[in-house]
Order: structure tokens, then C-alpha cells, then sequence
């Protein structure tokens, strides 16, 4: 009999909520392992710069008791990675505490590894200053003040940790900062199978079931691989895969479609061929892993102030006959007016963002027909300054400015915009910017992220 | 002629980490998908143009495997950022979905 080794993904992000009843009944005793990732940087720089876990602490404990329960029923490890959304150390220990909570409401023992993602600080300027710290393309420029001063900064870990983890008996590993695929590839590049087929197979199964036809919503994923290709089955029986289906997500939020960079190796999807098994089920092969130089890829968020905002809509067809010029002078009316507050010392020490909606507001510069303003349009003005008291201000001001800005044809005091909120401007905390783009080599895998275990 | 969202079954785009953004176009079989190759709607100086970027940062695939074609550029602004229009790249897309490509014979 051709050997074989099967997991499941139920769900493309920890938190977002799955079907139990489609999980419950993927549970299989043949099954290697259960996968989840539980991170992205798309919610932005805030969630690893302002330790933000990505989904709350409900959702994610819902998630997570259904698949410690599930995992632990059929004695097969659970693997987590990029725990609490970004996988700096107070989210891996927000996601720790949560693990704990449930197993002792659940009266459930096992043994947890956890693995940090956060290296000190002297490390990665020992790196840097060693000119293992390579920029990958794009990238901002850094210097060792980046690196020191950053709020936080998190490696992405490869499949060894993992690997290493389950090797120290861990039932349960919750991984800080790693790579979506190499919670998936870890165990199977281990058992030995195609290096090239793991991590292509784990690259589309760390989504779950997104890789499906049509997602009415979010379930998992099952794939089950060979020495000659990989199998996904939607664990949903009212879902499909498609040979496009699969193919998509294979180029899913990656720069290449051929080449995919991992830690310790490059995918190769060139030669890659995607069929359909039956209605549901797609078979893949043809990947191919090359191994490369050990590196893993550095994420860092650094604060960049405060920010307050308000919201509201332009209806006046007076107004938006006009937009460009009267938004134009309102501007300038601003700020002239922040400066009348604050005094020319003000200057290049704030920031406010106009996104107008209904002309240019979700394509910027980008957009090729900006002129085409429909009915109303919606303002959005976020203010960006050193202090909260300072963008609330200037938020406060500018709402104020745009509410009664002249119009020529009209005479009399106006009121500008509709509110649909209220207060109708307001603080919205701390802002961050991502700072790195960058990979730092490793004389060996587990050199940044420390393995330490504990019993629930 | 044939507008593109009547010929692909897929146009996207979305980031590939905070610092590019990716553009995915899939089709159902390999003919409309090397019609569309073939009538150079999707170029280099065409995206470049689109995505208001310099042509030599512009990275395209024609991803045969997948009956995809894959256009990879430099944000203009990291995800987050105050300046940034779309946190996550998903609805950059939009004017495409509607340029023109010759019918599919």
C-alpha cells in the first residue's frame, strides 16, 4: 500500500469561528496532526506593535476549546502558530493563559510547548552589525536604531521548531511569530515525504478551507499526502475544491507564483499541476523544494504617535459640483487654523489623512476617474500627531473647519457635513508602522526561538 | 469587444506582506487565458501605468499551471500606514475589472 500521512485545517485563522459539527466529524484517528494558524500582518502594524490580539479573547477561546477537545480526543498533537495574530510575546502568552483556562475548565491534561518569537534585542543588532540582516526587496532602509528602538520585533519561525517541539512530547504547541506553511510542512517533511509537495499542500492548507469553489463561510481543509502528490478534500461535505480553486490560493497573498521563500528553503511550483479527483477533490504534484541558506524573515512595528479621526458626508450638489477647488481651500483653512492655535512651531509636527469616499478614497493616486462623484461622498480625516490630546484637538478643529467652510454661492453660516456618529470626532489610540522587510541568516534553526514547556 | 471580468473567473488583489501588493487574475481553461495573455491588456508598461509605479518594479507571470496571470508591485505606502487607502490590498483591482479585451472566439 502507497504510505501516506493526513492532517486537517479547520479553519484559515484562529478566531474567526468554524462549523463543530463538520470538525467533529473530520476527526480521524489516521490524522498526523491538526493545524491552525492564528496570525497575519494584514490587520496592520498595531496588532504586534501595540500587543493586540487579532480576534477577541471569546472567539478565540471558542475556537480553541473545540480544537484542544477534538485533538485531544483522538490523541493528536495541535499545532498553533503566530499566536494572539502576531506572535510577540504577550500575544503567545494572551493565547498560553487562554489554553490554560480551558483545559482546567475542561479537566484536560497535557503538555504545552511554547515557542517565543521575540529575540533580544543584542541579538539582532549582533546580527546586523555581522551583515546577516539582508533587506528583501521592498524594503524601508534600517539602521541598529531601527532594530533597538522598534516596540516590537518578531522572527518568523520555520518548520524545525515544530518539529523540535513535538520531539520534547508537546501535545499542544502555540508558536509565537511563524511562517502560515510551516505549521503544516513540519510534520511531514519530517515523516520523510516530498519536501516540495509539503510545503506547497501546507502553503494552501494554512487557509483551511479557503482554497474552496465558493466559501459561503469559513471551514477546513483536509489534505493527505504521498510520495507522488497531495489531495485536498473540503471537510465540509457541501463544499468543493476545483483545479482553479486550488491553483488560486496556491498564488494566494504571495509575491511569485513560481518561487516562495521559507525558512531553509525555497518552494518551486513551476511544474506544479493541479487535477480533479472527483467533484470535491483536487490533486496536486509536480512541487518542488529547493534548500537554501538558513533564514527567517523579521517582522517589526514601531509607534509613530496618536491618531483621531472624524467622519461625515458631503450631500450638497453645490459643493461637489466644485469638490476639488472647495476641498482644496478647506484644506488650507486647516491649517491655517491649527498654526492660529498651536503657533507656526505646529508645522511638520502633525499630520492629518483625507480620504474622500465617493471620489478617490479607496484608490488614492491610483484612481483613474476621480471626478466622477456620485450623490454625496464621505470624508474621512485621521489626524496623526505626538500626543492624544494633540490629534484629538486637530481633530476637533478640522471637523469643525469643514462643517462651516464658505461655498460661494451661498451666503450664511452652513453646516458642511452629516455626522452619523456621535461624538462626531474621536480618539482612536496609539498608530504604528511596520519597519522591517527584512531576513536574518541563522547558523542554526532554533537559534531565535527558544522551546519551554509546561504541563495543563 | 469583451470587458476582462467577462473572460476571467477571478481578479484580485490583495498584499503579499505590508509591502506589496499582489494582482491575480485566473481563468477557466487555458484559451481564455492565453487570449488574454496574448492580447497584451495585462503588460508591464500597462500595469506599471495602473499601479502608478516605475515599469522596472513592476513583477508579471504568466503562471501557465494555473491558467493565472500574477502582477506583483511595491506598495505605495506599507499596509497601515496613515496614508494608506486599503489595509489589506483586497479592492485595488477595481478599474480592471472592466477594461476591454477583444472577444474570445
Amino acid at each position: 500500500m502507497t504510505r501516506q500521512i493526513r492532517y486537517l485545517s479547520p479553519t484559515g485563522i484562529l478566531g474567526v469561528g468554524f462549523s463543530e459539527d463538520h470538525f467533529r466529524a473530520a476527526l480521524s484517528r489516521d490524522l498526523a496532526f491538526i493545524g491552525c494558524d492564528a496570525g497575519s500582518t494584514d490587520g496592520g502594524p498595531a496588532n504586534l506593535g501595540g500587543n493586540k490580539p487579532f480576534f477577541s479573547r471569546a472567539a478565540v477561546k471558542r475556537d480553541l476549546r473545540i480544537l484542544i477537545i477534538g485533538a485531544r480526543s483522538i490523541d493528536v498533537p495541535l499545532l498553533i502558530g503566530s499566536c494572539g495574530g502576531s506572535g510577540g510575546n504577550w500575544n503567545l502568552n494572551w493565547m498560553r493563559e487562554i489554553v490554560q483556562e480551558i483545559a482546567r475548565e475542561e479537566n484536560l491534561r497535557f503538555r504545552i510547548a511554547v515557542i517565543e518569537s521575540e529575540p533580544p534585542r543584542e541579538a539582532l543588532i549582533e546580527k546586523y552589525r555581522a551583515g546577516k540582516v539582508r533587506a528583501l526587496d521592498p524594503a524601508p532602509a534600517i539602521d541598529e536604531a531601527v532594530l533597538r528602538d522598534a516596540d516590537h520585533v518578531v522572527a518568523m519561525m520555520g518548520a524545525e521548531a515544530y518539529v523540535a517541539a513535538l520531539e520534547g512530547g508537546a501535545d499542544v504547541v502555540l508558536a509565537g511569530r511563524s511562517t502560515d506553511a510551516a505549521i503544516f510542512a513540519a510534520v511531514p517533511v519530517a515523516r520523510g515525504f516530498p519536501p516540495g509537495l509539503c510545503w506547497h499542500a501546507a502553503k494552501i492548507m494554512e487557509c483551511g478551507g479557503a482554497a474552496v469553489v465558493t466559501m459561503e463561510k469559513p471551514e477546513g481543509m483536509i489534505c493527505t499526502i504521498t510520495d507522488e502528490h497531495f489531495t485536498l478534500e473540503p471537510v465540509s461535505p457541501l463544499q468543493q475544491c476545483s483545479p482553479l480553486s486550488v491553483a488560486a490560493h496556491a498564488l494566494y497573498e504571495t509575491a511569485d507564483p513560481y518561487k516562495m521563500l521559507e525558512p531553509g528553503g525555497e518552494m518551486d511550483l513551476t511544474d506544479a499541476q493541479y487535477d480533479a479527483v472527483d467533484e470535491r477533490r483536487v490533486r496536486v504534484r509536480g512541487s518542488h523544494f529547493k534548500p537554501l541558506p538558513y533564514t527567517v524573515k523579521l517582522e517589526g512595528a514601531a509607534k509613530i504617535g496618536y491618531r483621531a479621526m472624524v467622519l461625515g458626508g458631503v450631500r450638497d450638489p453645490v459643493i461637489l459640483e466644485q469638490f476639488d477647488s472647495w476641498f482644496g481651500g478647506l484644506k488650507a483653512h486647516i491649517a491655517e487654523n491649527v498654526e492660529a492655535i498651536y503657533g507656526p512651531s505646529i508645522r511638520g509636527r502633525y499630520d492629518i489623512h483625507y480620504k474622500v469616499y465617493g471620489s478617490n478614497g479607496v484608490l488614492g493616486a491610483r484612481e483613474p476617474h476621480p471626478e466622477r462623484i456620485g450623490n454625496e461622498i464621505g470624508l474621512l480625516m485621521v489626524t496623526l500627531a505626538e500626543t492624544q490630546e494633540l490629534a484629538y484637538s486637530i481633530a476637533g478643529q478640522a471637523a469643525h473647519m469643514v462643517l462651516h467652510h464658505s461655498v460661494p454661492q451661498w451666503e450664511g453660516l452652513l453646516s458642511n457635513l452629516a455626522f452619523p456618529i456621535a461624538p462626531h470626532f474621536w480618539n482612536l489610540g496609539e498608530a504604528y508602522k511596520f519597519v522591517l522587510n527584512h531576513v536574518v541568516e541563522l547558523d542554526h534553526p532554533l537559534e531565535l526561538h527558544p522551546i519551554r514547556y509546561e504541563e495543563a | 469587444m469583451a470587458r476582462l471580468r467577462d473572460i476571467a473567473k477571478l481578479i484580485r488583489t490583495k498584499n503579499a506582506g505590508p509591502f506589496q501588493l499582489t494582482l491575480d487574475i485566473m481563468f477557466p481553461d487555458a484559451r481564455s487565458y492565453q487570449h488574454v495573455v496574448a492580447s497584451g491588456v495585462i503588460s508591464k508598461p500597462a500595469m506599471a501605468r495602473f499601479f502608478n509605479v516605475a515599469e522596472s518594479a513592476v513583477k508579471l507571470f504568466n503562471y501557465a499551471p494555473g491558467n493565472a496571470i500574477k502582477v506583483t508591485v511595491p506598495r505605495l505606502v506599507p499596509s497601515g500606514d496613515p496614508a494608506d487607502t486599503d489595509l489589506f490590498g483586497g479592492q485595488q483591482f477595481g478599474p480592471l475589472v472592466d477594461i476591454e479585451v477583444s472577444d474570445l472566439s
